[in-house]
């Protein structure tokens, strides 16, 4: 600890992972992520644990099921596509109320696509993606300290509601490389026991990890309960970050890597006079509200900018309601904005105020 | 009640199958009903039972458990 | 001393749920899970064994064993196994899967399993159809054989082959114990006890991966009462699923 270490994202979001407590990892190869697997297969048997490459995401995402039934912190990351193939047994890992932590490091899609950066998985990751009723606490870093900050909130996170967490990257965070510095190290013997888990010998009465009911009434009272959880998550786990938003008139809102480039935008604005700001959700579930009741009295101007043909911007939408303009513009399929792009942004909209 | 074949008749779901493995062909299907509606099976020789457990060994409700008479101290 | 005791011959496995089973008459899973209740009564690993609930007719056979459960996506219980076994390797872990979850759906997750030769244990009963969702071809469907999709009787030109899984996972080298048995008699009732309790065995020694495959009547589906459905399968089954141990056999 204290001791910067320049990493790789994908390399520094495994060796977070382990400090985290983090001791299985069941995977499958895509790219642009294929470093993480590779760095726990090297990592885990060194600390006592369990790298096994599943034989596809589906069967990654059932390990994981399984392995989080036992109690353990387990993990799986991949991209787009995986996380698509991933979807059912998330729906079954929440049905189960179990925890562990999914990342995804998003590419241009849809279908194949690209092996490019992209944040076309928004709807995917806060709306759904599986079926069912159900939220997952949806993480999203800008920098890889932040990634790394955030893979031991993601597992707390997730023992904390039993319900799975996904933090949402994307292909340049898994491939750039930083300076970090990893603050914590938790022992996964320091944990507690969970007394709903399964395995080992006994010496209580058996449980049952399952998410059937055949009656549709007791099937209704749990589905409430689960919201029960999702609204707790709603009102304490909601993170963000604010950059030159006291006066604001132009309000750019924007997620991950897209947001460092709005900041050296913002910085170059602000030079020019021009009052411009950044909300930058960190969770994208729960969506961020406060920030957006503060902009909206001293602002003129909603400018989303995402990596995608536009997803966030509905919840921007749904925050504005109405009470300013939000304007958009979208990088989808692997193209990435430049700060230039962004400053002509702003001066266009400041221009037409 | 019999005691070489005890038969629980609440599991029995009168498949018949104990009726046709047993090699000495002393069970039946009885006239009489259980809760969930089926006719149970039961033996109606005792004294021509061996104890074979075939019975026991087939049935998919496992509601059937066997005992032999032996004398005492014998294995 | 000439006083006679009753003295018990066959008793209830007590790892079996004392409750009433929703399986139809002469369904072949009550007798399956009797047999693997005894084993795990005989082995003394009720408190260590965890059984993976697959989706079809058993899908609740978590209320009909006195041990910890999992239950499981569809075709995924090998995946999930694994899980449990790598975090827990002290635990005793079974799956128990129908036509549907291993040999359609399933089909990847099982080779899987089986040539990482995961110490976990595997059940496979096959009787021929999809049992739970009323009775459709299942890649164990007999040429011939009349299901609800298949109203004609099963074409291999239409429909393929029928699946031989043992022998499928028998060249691979990650199995220690392959059979395939029936319990379509009592003889062939006992033998099935004891390939279950061998493919477990191998699981206890650390041995690899066990696979035992079960001729299973399904009364309801086939149209035949109980006692005729143990002669179809022992007249149409076995001759094209011979039984046999075809890993691990012998001692």
């Amino acid at each position: 600890m204290g001791e910067r270490i320049l990493m790789k994202g994908a390399e520094a979001c495994a060796e977070g992972a382990i400090r985290a407590g983090c001791r299985f990892f069941f995977g499958y190869p895509i790219t642009p992520q294929n470093e993480v697997a590779g760095y726990m297969s090297r990592r885990l048997p060194e600390v006592g644990g369990v790298y096994l490459q599943g034989e596809s995401e589906v069967a990654s995402i059932n390990m994981v099921l399984g392995a989080a039934a036992t109690g353990v912190r387990a993990m799986t990351s991949s991209s787009s596509p995986g996380i698509s193939l991933m979807q059912e047994g998330i729906s079954y890992i929440v049905g189960c109320q179990l925890p562990c932590v999914i990342v995804n490091f998003m590419r241009g899609g849809p279908g194949l696509g690209g092996i490019g950066p992209a944040q076309s998985d928004y709807f995917q990751a806060t709306k759904g993606g599986g079926h069912g009723d159900y939220n997952l606490v949806v993480l999203a870093p800008s920098t890889i300290q932040e990634l790394v900050d955030l893979m031991k909130e993601a597992f707390e996170i997730a023992e904390r509601y039993r319900n799975p967490v996904m933090v949402l990257a994307d292909g340049i965070i898994a491939q750039m490389m930083e300076a970090v510095e990893f603050k914590y190290q938790v022992d996964p013997e320091s944990l507690p026991p969970k007394s709903w888990a399964v395995g080992g010998a006994r010496g209580r009465p058996k449980n049952i990890i399952k998410s059937l009911d055949l009656v549709p009434e007791n099937l209704e009272k749990y589905n409430w309960m689960l919201q029960d959880k999702f609204q707790q998550a709603r009102e304490r786990e909601v993170r963000y970050e604010e950059y030159e938003m006291e006066d604001a008139e132009i309000v750019l809102v924007s997620f991950g890597t897209v947001a460092r480039v709005a900041k050296k935008s913002i910085e170059e604005a602000r030079k020019r006079g021009i009052k411009a700001g950044l909300i930058r959700p960190i969770t994208l579930w729960p969506f961020p509200e406060e920030p957006f009741s503060r902009a909206i009295p001293h602002s003129k101007k909603f400018l989303v900018l995402e990596m995608n043909a536009g997803q966030m911007i509905e919840d921007v939408r749904l925050q504005v309601c109405g009470a300013r303009p939000v304007q958009f513009k979208g990088k989808p399929g692997g193209t990435v904005f430049n700060p230039s792009e962004i400053l002509e942004l702003i001066i266009s909209l400041e221009e037409k105020a | 009640m019999p005691k070489k074949v005890v038969i629980n008749e609440d599991l029995c779901k009168s498949c018949e199958l104990c009726v046709s493995v047993c090699p000495v062909h002393v069970l039946q299907i009885s006239q009489r009903l259980n809760a969930a509606g089926y006719h149970p099976a039961e033996l109606v020789n005792e004294e021509k039972c061996t104890s074979c457990a075939a019975c026991a060994r087939i049935c998919p409700d496992a509601a059937i458990e066997v005992y032999r008479l032996v004398k005492a101290g014998q294995h | 001393m000439n006083e006679m005791v009753w003295k018990p011959v066959y008793l209830r496995p007590k790892s079996l749920a004392r409750v009433n089973t929703h399986y139809c008459p002469g369904c072949g899973h009550g007798i399956v899970h009797r047999l693997l209740a005894e084993v795990i009564d005989e082995l003394g690993i009720l408190e260590k064994t965890v059984i993976m609930a697959p989706v079809g007719c058993s899908v609740l056979l978590y209320n009909y064993f006195e041990v910890d459960a999992v239950e499981c996506a569809h075709g995924r219980a090998p995946a999930v196994a694994t899980g449990i076994k790598r975090a827990r390797p002290e635990s005793v872990v079974i799956t128990y899967q129908g036509d549907g979850d291993l040999a359609a759906i399933g089909t990847a997750e099982i080779v899987h399993a089986a040539t990482r030769g995961e110490r976990i244990t595997t059940i496979f009963i096959n009787n021929a159809n999809f049992g739970m969702t009323g009775g459709q071809m299942a890649p164990t469907t007999l040429i011939g054989q009349k299901t609800e999709t298949t109203p004609y009787g099963r074409s291999a030109e239409r429909n393929g082959y029928p699946i031989r899984v043992s022998e499928m996972l028998a060249t691979l080298n990650g199995p220690a114990y392959i059979a395939r048995v029936a319990v379509n008699s009592v003889s062939n009732v006992i033998k099935a006890r004891n390939s279950i309790k061998k493919a477990i065995q191998v699981q206890l020694e650390g041995k690899g991966f066990g696979f035992v495959e079960v001729l299973s009547p399904c009364p309801t589906n086939w149209g035949l009462k109980p006692v005729e459905a143990l002669k179809w399968l022992e007249e149409n089954m076995i001759p094209y699923y011979p039984l046999g141990e075809f890993v691990g056999g012998g001692a």
